[in-house]
């Protein structure tokens, strides 16, 4: 019965990460960048759905929305502003300007919402479900989480695959040159993978912090760090991929936790992923490219 | 045969320049310091600029010249400073000259680190690019976490190690080394700006040399197409692996003289942060460029802590000082710019200085 | 370009460095000018490093309010007048180092910091080198005042807290399954532990489940806790801080697990995060030397202008600090420091004071020093009822 909670406690953060994940990972797929500030881009989308709750007052579903509209703009302003003027050089270049991003929304978050932590309330109202007469106990947020992170799975897929703007993604992150011939627009192309990856921050944010109460500046850095790593470990570019690190991930951290030690579970955790990487390069879901001179 | 020449006079002039920029840089602060003119905090920064004057430079070495993202390159620097520290307080009843007991740690350290590169390099360097990038961090995560928990206690009878407190059994008159989260204390401080200025002309020495060898010709073409490399007999792993252990060796020096610097040191700064700031550093001075590398780390500590002043603003405006020296240094649309805006102020005042000569 | 950049940067370089210099002239004309008025009653110059910036900002935040607080009370009453300077150390040994620096080259006197026990360890060692007294509110660890005889502490020790903790237990729940949760990267959650964990030994208590967290994995902390369910914990030990704990009460709550908490100083406050319902923490037990609910005067006092000034609900490091600047002016005045002394000279003054004076103040009453540093003062065993603190028996 506790290897089923565990797991169960596993696949909910393990979910929050992939939605996390997915954003890495469309970014990098489309713009061929590290955004090492998409974890604090979630921080922002907890902060406005908390200010918009707690003391507007508004119902959850319009802090959620408020949220969304707010790190999609702030993420196209990011790209328009920091990363568009860097395109075509080292990727190394874009990788530092979005960590200084990084530095900026954390301090910023500071000066406007304070040092001190805010305990966020749950958008999930409904109670706990309870099985086995107590012995299981299956929160709301899990099953929010769960589902939210398959919903966005599949309208993503869906999306680039059916869509017109969904195939000009694909075709950007499969050869921005020859799209660029094609008649697409890279430009406006990689914004709206900008946005798109912004509105999932901020759905990220609020889930991340309904299932894990506390909300301060940092509170986005270190599971932004580990969805990176989940992406990768799920194959870096791929939506699927990224939906199945994220949970593996989070299933392998709390199994660590549970039957080896809760001291050393980050150093398992890594191991895990090092192991998997040198058995698969490209990660699990990962198209190995042949590199050709 | 002439191109090569002049290639060859070029890269020696920069190397000079390089050697004497930092040769310039330690007389000067170290008259200002015998005449008594520099302030407190400026001596205090002495010793950290040299020390991440290494670490962005045998940075350099991995990301510039070999061309791999590394994230983890303070792990290796953990390895370093918490190897000298333990060294230190082992060989200090043997070896009474504090220069030399700070020079055995040192070695002890960049040993230790380079060792710890070999490990962790057999396996890494099968892979490419971010998932590199990600394993090295992964790496550096990995000995924070074990450091961060690690015991050591000196007595009699030698060294204790232990993954908790109550696992340490020593004599009442033993001294602990290392008590994990807090990291190590009571560190007999050791490092001097000297011995800084002297293991900075060391990894420029080794580093140059690497780089402008047969070498490091190799390396840079391994970064510039490894398949074409490979394609003409060029051993490619062998090389990367040489770089990256050479870089963690240099890594674990500068570790050891970080360490032997401060009375109490914890395993938190070994992190991510720390790997990122040093990256950080490596980029804004150029890749594989190694007297920008010199440059960028010592300014780029210096700005933060000029910037006290601004109190709450402080980390806020150096974040923006971040963003917009990248732009100008990487961004083509803002270079020319810039180039525009100069050319029209030059020939604004050459103007002027024509109508002068009339 | 590349040429040019470079160029640039050293130039700045150079300039910094040139600042840097010269800081020193003006640094030494205004301790020319400040020591001619201080024969008119001049400021003494105190400094504390935290961090302001990072994962800890809200405790060195906490203590600069505090000390600020303080010191500005004491001012408005005439007598001797401070001057408070807080720097950043962002909870980083380094950049302590660099803070202290900072603030020597300020024309510090007193040394009322550094905010967290690490950089505290590396502080006070370099306080004892220099002489300057140091005098830090939060800082719990042992190793501290290990380094000079001129450092002290407001906070008590954490073996101090783990061992009080342990006897309360085994004199009030002996018979009960104890479970422990601690950050094992916090130096102070790892210090309160370890005592905890040999007293628990020595005392026959049943300590049956241990776990533990970093500051990298504190996002999820439901595992810890169902394996204390699953254990059958009835008793859940938590030396951690307060932020931590409302996680886990929170999770615990949704999960339906209800044994008892206990916790040390480092939880106090958990009633004031903003959002947090003060129902989850019914029945907590804490031991703590302050109480933002005390219906003592000068409690009541202090919360009342801290909140309406800072706009955040004092915890237990604010109070510290506060405590912080009475003590050093209750010295200071007992020992006839003036503003014009240099550092060393108010060391030695204050030093004596420490080891004989008495004090009272919101954080205990009739605090007393030992030569070591270490404070003598008893926590208070509360309990959370109806969202208040009443006194545990």
């Amino acid at each position: 019965m506790n290897f089923l909670q565990y797991l169960i406690n596993g696949v909910s953060i393990g979910a929050v990460y992939a939605i996390i994940a997915l954003g890495y990972t469309m970014v990098y797929g489309i713009a061929k960048m590290l955004n090492f500030a998409h974890g604090d881009v979630i921080m922002v989308g907890a902060y406005i759905s908390y200010c918009v709750t707690s003391y507007l007052g508004l119902p959850a579903v319009l802090g959620v929305l408020i949220a969304m509209a707010v790190c999609t703009l702030l993420g196209v302003l990011i790209e328009g502003l920091a990363y568009k003027p860097l395109r075509g050089t080292s990727s190394l270049a874009v990788l530092i300007t979005a960590i200084g991003i990084s530095y900026f929304l954390q301090n910023g978050a500071q000066l406007i919402w304070g040092s001190a932590p805010k305990n966020f309330a749950s958008i999930v109202t409904f109670a706990p479900l309870k099985l086995f007469s107590g012995r299981l106990t299956i929160t709301g947020e899990v099953i929010i989480t769960i589902l939210a992170s398959i919903l966005i799975m599949v309208a993503l897929t869906l999306f680039t695959g059916k869509t017109r703007m969904g195939k000009a993604m694909r075709a950007v992150s499969e050869d921005r040159d020859a799209a660029q011939l094609m008649g697409i627009n890279v430009n406006r192309t990689i914004s709206m993978t900008f946005a798109i990856g912004s509105a999932l921050a901020a759905i990220a944010g609020v889930l991340l912090c309904s299932a894990v109460p506390t909300l301060q500046p940092t509170t986005g850095s270190m599971p932004g760090i580990r969805a990176f790593t989940a992406a990768v470990f799920g194959g870096i570019g791929s939506i699927p991929g990224a939906m199945l690190g994220g949970i593996l991930l989070g299933v392998i951290e709390t199994f660590s936790k549970a039957y080896f030690s809760t001291q050393f579970s980050d150093a398992i955790v890594f191991l895990v992923l090092i192991l998997v990487l040198l058995v698969k390069p490209a990660g699990l879901m990962g198209k190995a490219v042949q590199e050709k001179v | 045969m002439m191109k090569r020449f002049f290639d060859c006079v070029n890269r020696n002039r920069s190397a000079a320049m390089t050697y004497g920029l930092v040769i310039v840089f330690y007389i000067v602060m170290q008259t200002l310091a015998s005449q008594r003119m520099l302030t407190r905090s400026v001596t205090g920064y002495l010793v950290p600029i040299c020390v991440y004057i290494v670490l962005a430079v045998s940075l350099n070495l991995v990301v510039g010249i070999s061309g791999e993202l590394s994230l983890g390159h303070a792990g290796f620097m953990g390895v370093g400073a918490f190897a000298g520290i333990v060294a230190a307080a082992c060989l200090r009843s043997f070896i009474p000259n504090d220069f030399l007991l700070l020079l055995a740690a040192l070695v002890v350290g960049g040993i230790l680190a380079g060792f710890a590169g070999l490990l962790i390099g057999i396996p890494v360097l099968r892979l490419r690019g971010d998932y590199l990038a990600i394993v090295t961090l992964a790496f550096g995560e990995i000995l924070k976490n074990i450091v961060g928990n690690l015991y050591i206690g000196l007595d009699a009878k030698g060294l204790h190690f232990a993954l908790n407190a109550e696992g340490i059994h020593m004599d009442p008159a033993g001294k602990m080394i290392l008590s994990g989260a807090l990291g190590a204390t009571g560190i007999q401080k050791l490092s001097t700006f000297f011995m800084g200025f002297l293991l900075i002309l060391f990894t420029l020495f080794v580093v140059l040399n690497l780089i402008n060898s047969k070498e490091g010709r190799a390396i840079k073409a391994v970064r510039d197409n490894y398949i074409a490399a490979e394609s003409v007999g060029i051993n490619t792993t062998a090389f990367r692996m040489k770089a990256f252990v050479v870089s963690a060796f240099l890594a674990g020096m500068a570790g050891a003289l970080y360490g032997l610097n401060y009375s109490a040191v914890a395993a938190s700064k070994f992190g991510f942060t720390t790997s990122i700031d040093i990256l950080v550093f490596v980029v804004l001075g150029g890749m594989g460029n190694i007297l920008g590398s010199v440059i960028s780390a010592a300014v780029l500590y210096v700005i933060p802590e000029a910037m006290r002043g601004l109190a709450d603003y402080r980390m806020i405006l150096y974040a923006v000082v971040l963003i917009v020296v990248m732009l100008c240094t990487w961004s083509p649309a803002v270079k020319n710019r810039i180039a525009m805006v100069t050319e029209k102020f030059t020939s604004k005042f050459r103007r002027k200085e024509a109508a002068c000569h009339e | 370009m590349k040429k040019v950049v470079s160029l640039a940067l050293a130039a700045v370089m150079a300039a910094s460095m040139l600042a840097g210099c010269g800081g020193e002239k003006p640094a030494a004309n205004s301790s020319a000018t400040e020591k001619a008025s201080a024969q008119a009653g001049g400021v003494i110059k105190v400094g504390n490093s935290g961090p302001l910036t990072n994962d800890y900002a809200m405790y060195g935040k906490a203590v600069e309010y505090g000390l600020k607080l303080g010191f500005e009370e004491i001012n408005a009453k005439g007598g001797l007048q401070y001057e408070v300077r807080v720097e950043d150390d962002e909870g980083d040994s380094e950049m302590a180092v660099n803070s202290f620096n900072t603030l020597m080259d300020w024309g510090m006197q007193i040394m009322a910091g550094p905010t967290t026990s690490g950089c505290a360890v590396t502080i006070g060692s370099n306080c004892a080198e220099d002489h300057v007294f140091m005098l830090t509110p939060s800082g719990s660890d042992p190793n501290i005042i290990a380094t000079g005889d001129n450092v002290f502490q407001v906070a008590f020790t954490d073996p101090n807290q783990g061992l009080v903790t342990a006897d309360y237990i085994s004199m009030n729940y002996k018979d009960s399954k104890i479970g422990l949760i601690y950050e094992s990267s916090n130096p102070y959650s790892v210090g309160v532990r370890d005592t905890f964990v040999s007293e628990a030994k020595t005392k026959g208590l049943n300590v049956v489940c241990e776990e533990s967290y970093t500051s990298d994995n504190k996002a999820d902390l439901s595992t810890q806790v169902t394996k204390c369910q699953a254990a059958g914990c009835d008793l859940v030990f938590m030396p951690i801080y307060s932020v931590e704990g409302a996680q886990i009460l929170t999770y615990a709550n949704k999960i339906g697990y209800e044994p008892l908490f206990v916790g040390c100083d480092g939880l106090d406050g958990i009633l004031a995060v903003e959002g947090f319902d003060p129902k989850l923490a019914e029945g907590v037990l804490l031991l703590t030397p302050f109480d933002a609910t005390a219906d003592d005067e000068r409690v009541q006092e202090f919360v009342k202008n801290y909140t309406e000034k800072f706009g955040v609900v004092p915890n237990q490091f604010a109070a510290d600090a506060y405590d912080a600047a009475y003590i050093i002016d209750q010295a200071c005045q007992a020992a006839g420091v003036t503003a014009d002394m240099d550092y060393q000279q108010v060391c030695d003054k204050v030093v004596e004071q420490m080891l004989t004076m008495t004090y009272s103040g919101i954080t205990g009453e009739t605090m007393t020093w030992q030569a070591d540093g270490a404070v003598s003062k008893l926590p208070k065993a509360v309990k959370v009822e109806n969202g208040v603190y009443v006194t545990a028996d």
